[in-house]
């Protein structure tokens, strides 16, 4: 499949099945979205994350019932740095979309999905871990891959991939 | 009393430290601790070309090189945007199931082992020492075999490489008839497996788990059929599904996937086409070794993309493959350069053992083997 350019412009996309009803919901908390290589990325505002997950899950048209992942990825040094990157994925439809929060280096914190769906713990607190995003209303929200007296988030763009001796 | 079933334990398949809290010989609460196998896979991977991150993500799930191959090149190959020929396609899909076929026999002899069964262990090996030596074959490697690329597969099959595979598809199926014969009518197996870490449909969903586990609780999802890639919509195969959520309900789908594997690997030989191994890139594909030997441009060419990698066009791409412990994704970030930026592999485990405390508070103590058992674990996947 030959590339064809990412469509970026929200009118455009406003009838995909996710898109559509987070407009309808809620047109504010969506920033805007992105139509690449076949695969939907709908930017959210960080104080609405939690709430519009709750509204995609519970969607009667397309339900996104299974959270895949949570991830970060570190643009440093541009701001905002990190991205949240969520993943959903609708069993009945076997339909994806991602959902991507943007924060600022000063204060990486944002609500936790835990509440949505219990499986997010795991993916949370390795986020928290290896980068240091902070997740309010996380049950247990403690160091996952590292030994818990480590200092310094691993995988920040700042920290050297050799380590510090 | 607090006990800890701590990272060296013969039952947990690799560093895994579960916290129990008992009383008796009932779990109150259960706690998984990991991080004993972390090496920081993810972080190494932005300091490497693209086709240097290959090796990297056989060691991720041990147990099944191919299958983490195969996803890492498919996020890739569709950031490139690049087409696959049918015959590499078809090659990915019978090594994927042989590597299925793999897995499986390494689930089956441990947890049997786990519960008792020791013969079962030496049965599962001695196939898998077969399959072993069809890689070996292939690609010079038993385990880490790396022998998918950025394109297409790096070497064509020897000769004699499809007669070994149909001569173990002939005989597979009867030994799969043997494990059977030990296990599934047994009286021991079906009171230490039947009715225990019972999980239903709704939690397996919101735990995020997928595979036999989420199957094996009645969820009829499977990537393979459902949202197929490398040609997986041109076979025939049916996706066992249990209902009743419990470990024996979990053994029953990862045997019946066994059979299932065997049939798709007959069929990619029956259908194997014709044509060439690598996709028609020069920037990306190494040439072959006779072109590289004797012209400039392709001499140019592999040393290009050896030194200086290709550059992958910005962009992120999520790819799921149904491994044989569920969803596994890769998510490759790229920024244009000839290093990925970022690269998340979304284990399978670590969500299934998100449902491990769910299936065994409550239980006793000698069902949390069986529970670890059934969720097919593998800490590298989990740890990275």
């Amino acid at each position: 499949m030959a590339l064809v350019p990412a469509i970026t412009d929200l009118q455009e996309l406003k009838n995909h099945p996710a898109v559509a009803r987070l407009l309808d919901w809620n047109a504010e908390a969506v920033t805007g979205a992105k139509f690449d290589r076949d695969e939907m990325t709908i930017y959210v505002e960080r104080d609405h994350i939690r709430e519009a997950c709750v509204v995609l899950k519970e969607d009667p048209a397309c339900p996104f019932n299974f959270l895949s992942d949570v991830t970060c990825v570190d643009w440093y040094p541009s701001e905002p740095r990190f991205e949240v990157i969520y993943h959903l994925l609708s069993i009945p439809n076997k339909e994806r979309v991602r959902l991507k929060v943007r924060l600022n280096s000063g204060s990486p914190v944002v609500e936790s999905v835990t509440a949505v769906w219990p499986g997010a713990n795991y993916f949370e607190r390795e986020v928290f871990d290896l980068f240091g995003v902070r997740f309010t209303g996380h049950p247990y929200l403690r160091r996952l891959l590292m030994p818990e007296d480590w200092e310094g988030h691993p995988l920040r763009k700042d920290y050297p991939v050799e380590g510090y001796r | 009393m607090i006990l800890n079933m701590g990272p060296q334990h013969p039952s947990t398949h690799g560093v895994l430290r579960v916290l129990l809290e008992i009383d008796g010989e009932t779990v109150v609460r259960m706690m998984p601790d990991i991080g004993f196998l972390h090496t920081g896979i993810e972080k190494t991977c932005e300091a490497k070309f693209y086709q240097q991150v290959v090796p990297l993500t056989d060691r991720i799930d041990y147990l099944c090189p191919m299958t983490n191959n195969l996803c890492y090149v498919l996020a890739v190959e569709k950031l490139l945007g690049l087409e696959i020929p049918p015959k590499a396609q078809w090659l990915r899909v019978l090594l994927n199931e042989l590597t299925r076929i793999n897995s499986h026999l390494v689930w089956l002899g441990t947890h049997a082992m786990d519960i008792g069964a020791l013969t079962v262990f030496l049965y599962c090996f001695r196939e898998r020492e077969e399959v072993l030596k069809i890689f070996e074959m292939a690609s010079g490697q038993r385990m880490m075999t790396s022998y998918f690329r950025v394109g297409g597969i790096a070497l064509e099959p020897p000769l004699g490489f499809f007669d070994r595979v149909r001569e173990f598809a002939g005989y597979f199926p009867s030994k799969v008839d043997e494990y059977e014969n030990l296990l599934t009518g047994n009286p021991i197996w079906a009171m230490r497996t039947k009715g225990v870490a019972r999980m239903t449909a709704e939690d397996a969903i919101a735990l995020g788990a997928s595979g036999p586990t989420l199957r094996g609780s009645g969820v009829d999802f499977d990537l393979r059929r459902d949202m197929p890639y490398s040609s997986y919509e041109k076979f025939q195969f049916k996706v066992p599904v249990s209902q009743e959520g419990d470990v024996f309900a979990r053994y029953m789908c990862r045997v019946q996937e066994l059979r299932e594997s065997i049939g798709i690997v007959r069929q990619a030989l029956d259908g194997m086409p014709e044509g060439p191994i690598k996709a028609d890139a020069p920037g990306v594909v190494l040439p072959d070794r006779e072109k590289m030997k004797t012209q400039m441009e392709a001499l140019i060419y592999h040393f290009k993309i050896i030194t200086e990698g290709f550059a992958v066009p910005a962009g992120e791409v999520y790819q799921a493959v149904e491994s044989p412990r569920g969803e596994m994704g890769y998510y490759v970030v790229s920024d244009g350069t000839a290093k990925p930026y970022r690269v998340h592999m979304r284990a399978a485990c670590l969500a299934n053992l998100q449902t491990l405390p769910k299936m065994c508070e409550g239980r006793l103590l000698a069902d949390v083997v069986a529970a670890i058992g059934s969720i097919d674990i593998v800490l590298g996947e989990i740890d990275r």
